[in-house]
């Protein structure tokens, strides 16, 4: 029996807790509605876990577990190894933050892509420990301001830079992993039916603005993760077994200056020339990122129809002349 | 608690909006408090805090040592630093019978009838409209806690100003006599208030 | 110099009083703003220290083990399910006796999730090895964790100290900081004999059959058991420093010519000691005491100051499910050994932050006086009914 509320039947549906502005709901809402309730949900602790489950409530509707920070992917090898145990085919999907990912997750995720279950993990990266209060996580960029990355006299802010997840996820060599964000429906769309059309483990990084950890206004989080994309800090790509097989090109590159200077985060390093340098290692990391992907290039065989597992120009990409030609 | 001529306890809730400092606030008054030569206990609503959510937060003033750690049920005052608040939270639970007011307002609001407060208790200060000024946006809680002093002199006015001067020092020095003033602003608003009313 | 501080605040000026060298840091509420007040001193170079955010509180654990096994002393911090994600290690470091000392911010364990204070979290951990002691103020906290570094290095155990999660860490109040001349006399610089060097090379962690582990077990309680003068010099010697102490292994409140006695742990017992004061006025023969020092459990202090007492009333801020209230049945078993026929009412009350005020602790009481039948640790104030 379908126990939705007809006027909202959104798998995450309307009032849960979180600050307006919040880049993880608008990207929740996006990736469960695509999926459907007819899912199984299993959720890190985490901001996403915190509010929309509150004090007795709850903002699903769907099934939907959640059991501690570390073992969300170990939760869901067990469901998923249920539900192959009784022949039903319901798909399983996990839902963590960057901490349940990056960090504390990844043990239990690296077991589950390992042993190949049949999962779509799905990140949503605030880049840091938000709901405890914004203290770093390996997922926050290099010289962004956290609790427990202050800048101080001796410091500009995170000193490490944020962890290669997705490298990290390929060298599992596993179906499908891709990156996704906010301000490029389409191109989520497509990658989440994508995913959802495959078997075995199946890995989506959403870049998920937070206006109170990143500071920045509300009103701007879909602006600031376009701006992600924009500058090459966020490549959105697409990976098969370990192999880049999409990526979306960048029309022209921005600088990151673009990025950080509308983010209160890093607005310490603009005004002392040590900030200056960490602005210049920023811009190298894009540049690199930006080359490693091939992000400006003009298009090449991963474009032509030849390739076994190719994808043209990634989702929702610019077009590029001649791009009908068959070659 | 003994309303002694030399032992005096109080109370205090502020409720707000998360980001408008209503927590700063009540650390600031313990801290002056402190100061002034009493003991002061302050805290939070315990909680997760959300941008634009209603918090609270509790200061305990007493002449003699605080030693339990239990929250506030009966205030003898209350801080109300977003008038919206007053549509969806009950602000007001647990105010003692003769408990003060202090409302970030232009007015008293139409409800303040149904409510068995004197005119006396209410201070209604402009706090929005002051603090812009000052600051350039509203940041009523500096304001508000002129207010308070001035409704209740349960602390000194300079007890305040050098509570800010201290622990608002690294702000820099704008900040810093920005905020006294806004302090002083609100003291002399509410004073004003009070006079009209008397 | 007395100040008004934040308690998480209070304990990092404690930490950075005691200079370790070596913090490892891994968020959970509500021992956040302790890790965070340390990042930002670190970052302003006014404490000098490998300041490691580590990816799990099990590796903040391991990394504290590796950097005491290291020769450097050390800190960390959690919470709740944070703690329990160290157990392993916990029992690790203690059985390696290894002087790590580490702040607990007393918080409830999931499920269901809660973000709030009572002592689950480190009472599940009492099995574990390491002594434990609990602080009533944040005043006790600063001064309990710069005598836990004495107690650990002095005894090679490891050192939990216990404070109620946003009832203290969270709460402003006065706090006497100490003056680092002074604690650098009441705390000498690190010391560790089997610390790893190439120099003096040992092993730490081996094995162990059958025919030796009781005994490696065995030396591990009795050590527990003498760390408890240790407890009481060290408390004694500080209050000696720095005017201030807190009886040692327990906190006696009124007990002499006490009919009932109220006894518990943690910042709850403030309230107890001020319903105390309050029907002693009524003329009521009641006292409260302070359990400071739970592990290892001072059964001799406990007997000797209760041996009197016509009654003790037991609120504890945890239990076993399935068993009963976890200190009321120790202090019982301690009772019974001795030969004492008290009876202990036995409370569960404050669970998930609950606040514990003066009319609760008056009703449960109340309560234990007016029954005549043991009363074998009900829930105070539960309304069932409110969640079936």
């Amino acid at each position: 029996m379908d126990k939705r509320d007809t006027f909202r039947p959104n798998v995450l549906t309307s009032g849960h807790r979180a600050c307006s502005g919040c880049g993880e709901a608008m990207a929740a809402r996006m990736v469960t509605d695509l999926i459907g309730p007819n899912a199984i949900y299993v959720n890190a602790t985490g901001c996403l876990q915190v509010f929309t489950t509150h004090n007795q409530q709850s903002a699903w509707q769907a099934p939907w577990i959640h059991s501690v920070f570390a073992n969300a992917a170990a939760v869901a090898s067990g469901v998923e190894a249920a539900l192959r145990a009784r022949g039903d085919p319901t798909p399983v999907v996990v839902q963590a933050g960057d901490g349940g990912t990056f960090d504390i997750g990844l043990q239990c995720l690296s077991g589950m892509i390992e042993r190949g279950h049949d999962v779509l993990f799905v990140c949503y990266d605030n880049e840091a420990y938000m709901n405890t209060g914004v203290q770093r996580s390996s997922s926050t960029p290099h010289g962004a301001r956290t609790t427990t990355s202050p800048p101080g006299r001796l410091s500009q802010g995170k000193h490490h830079f944020k962890k290669d997840v997705l490298s990290i996820i390929a060298a599992h060599h596993m179906p499908y992993a891709a990156t996704a964000t906010v301000a490029y429906f389409p191109d989520l769309k497509a990658k989440v039916e994508k995913a959802l059309s495959m078997q075995g483990l199946r890995f989506l990084q959403v870049l998920s603005p937070c206006p109170l950890g990143w500071d920045h206004e509300a009103a701007l989080s879909v602006s600031v993760s376009r701006l992600a994309v924009e500058t090459g800090l966020f490549p959105l790509v697409e990976l098969e077994y370990g192999s880049v097989t999409g990526v979306m090109r960048l029309a022209q590159q921005r600088p990151v200056e673009d990025y950080l200077k509308v983010q209160g985060r890093f607005k310490h390093l603009f005004n002392s020339k040590e900030g200056a340098v960490e602005v210049r290692h920023l811009q190298a990391l894009a540049d690199r990122r930006i080359q490693h992907y091939g992000l400006l290039d003009t298009p090449t065989e991963w474009d032509t129809l030849r390739a076994t597992q190719v994808q043209r120009h990634g989702r929702g990409g610019y077009p590029v002349m001649g791009e009908d030609t068959v070659q | 608690m003994d309303e002694t001529n030399t032992s005096t306890y109080h109370e205090i809730r502020f409720h707000g909006r998360g980001g408008q400092g209503a927590v700063s606030a009540a650390a600031l008054l313990s801290l002056a408090a402190f100061d002034d030569g009493f003991e002061a206990q302050a805290f939070p609503k315990f909680g997760s805090e959300r941008r634009g959510a209603p918090v609270e937060a509790y200061v305990k003033i007493s002449t003699t040592a605080i030693r339990r750690h239990n929250q506030v049920y009966q205030p003898d005052a209350i801080v109300i630093q977003d008038q919206s608040l007053l549509k969806s939270i009950a602000v007001f639970d647990g105010l003692k019978a003769e408990g003060f007011v202090v409302l970030n307002a232009e007015q008293l609001p139409a409800e303040a009838d149904k409510l068995n407060i004197s005119r006396r208790q209410w201070a209604c200060v402009p706090a929005d409209h002051i603090s812009e000024a000052l600051f350039g946006r509203p940041l009523p809680n500096t304001v508000l806690l002129g207010a308070l002093v001035a409704l209740t002199h349960w602390i000194q006015l300079t007890a305040l100003e050098q509570a800010i001067s201290h622990h608002l020092a690294s702000k820099g020095e704008s900040i810093v006599n920005k905020n006294i003033e806004a302090l002083q602003a609100g003291y002399r608003s509410a004073m004003q208030t009070m006079e009209d009313v008397a | 110099m007395r100040q008004q501080l934040e308690g998480a605040r209070a304990v990092a000026e404690a930490v950075r009083l005691c200079r370790p060298q070596v913090i490892a840091a891994y968020p959970i509420t509500p021992q956040t703003h302790i890790i965070e007040h340390l990042a930002k001193m670190v970052a302003d170079g006014d404490l000098i220290a490998e300041y490691v955010s580590v990816e799990s509180e099990f590796a903040a654990a391991s990394l504290v083990l590796g950097a005491v096994a290291g020769g450097a002393r050390s800190f960390t911090a959690s919470a709740s399910q944070g703690l329990l994600l160290m157990t392993e290690v916990l029992y690790n470091i203690a059985g390696m006796r290894l002087p790590v000392v580490m702040v607990c911010a007393n918080r409830a364990i999931s499920s269901p999730i809660n973000i709030f204070s009572d002592h689950q979290d480190s009472m599940s951990q009492r099995d574990t090895g390491w002594i434990q002691l609990y602080v009533e103020s944040n005043q006790e906290a600063v001064d309990t964790l710069i005598q836990a570094y004495r107690i650990a290095e002095r005894c090679e155990l490891p050192v939990m100290v216990c404070m109620d999660g946003f009832f203290l860490t969270h709460t402003f109040e006065p706090v006497d900081m100490p003056d680092q001349a002074v604690v650098d006399q009441f705390l000498p610089t690190f010391q560790f004999a089997r610390t790893l060097d190439p120099k003096h090379p040992m092993t730490l962690g081996g094995g162990s059959e059958p025919e030796n582990y009781l005994e490696f077990r065995a030396s591990q309680h009795v050590a527990l058991l003498q760390a408890q003068e240790v407890i009481k010099t060290t408390d004694a010697d500080y209050a000696e420093h720095f005017g201030r102490g807190y009886g040692g292994l327990i906190d006696p409140y009124r007990v002499d010519g006490a009919d009932t006695v109220l006894l518990g742990l943690g910042s709850m017992m403030g309230a107890v000691k001020d319903v105390v004061d309050s029907l002693r006025e009524q003329g009521q023969a009641v006292g409260a005491l302070r359990l400071r020092c739970f592990r290892p459990f001072p059964v001799l202090d406990l007997v000797q100051q209760l041996a009197g007492v016509k009654r003790v009333v037991v609120l504890e801020k945890a239990f076993s499910a399935g068993a009963s209230g976890i200190v009321a049945i120790e202090l019982r078993a301690a009772f019974y050994d001795a030969g004492l026929s008290i009876p202990v009412a036995g409370f569960i009350a404050g669970l998930g932050g609950r606040d514990v005020t003066p009319a609760v602790i008056e009703a449960a009481l109340h309560r234990a006086i007016a029954t005549n039948t043991p009363i074998d640790s009900d829930f105070l104030d539960c309304q069932l009914d409110s969640v079936l």
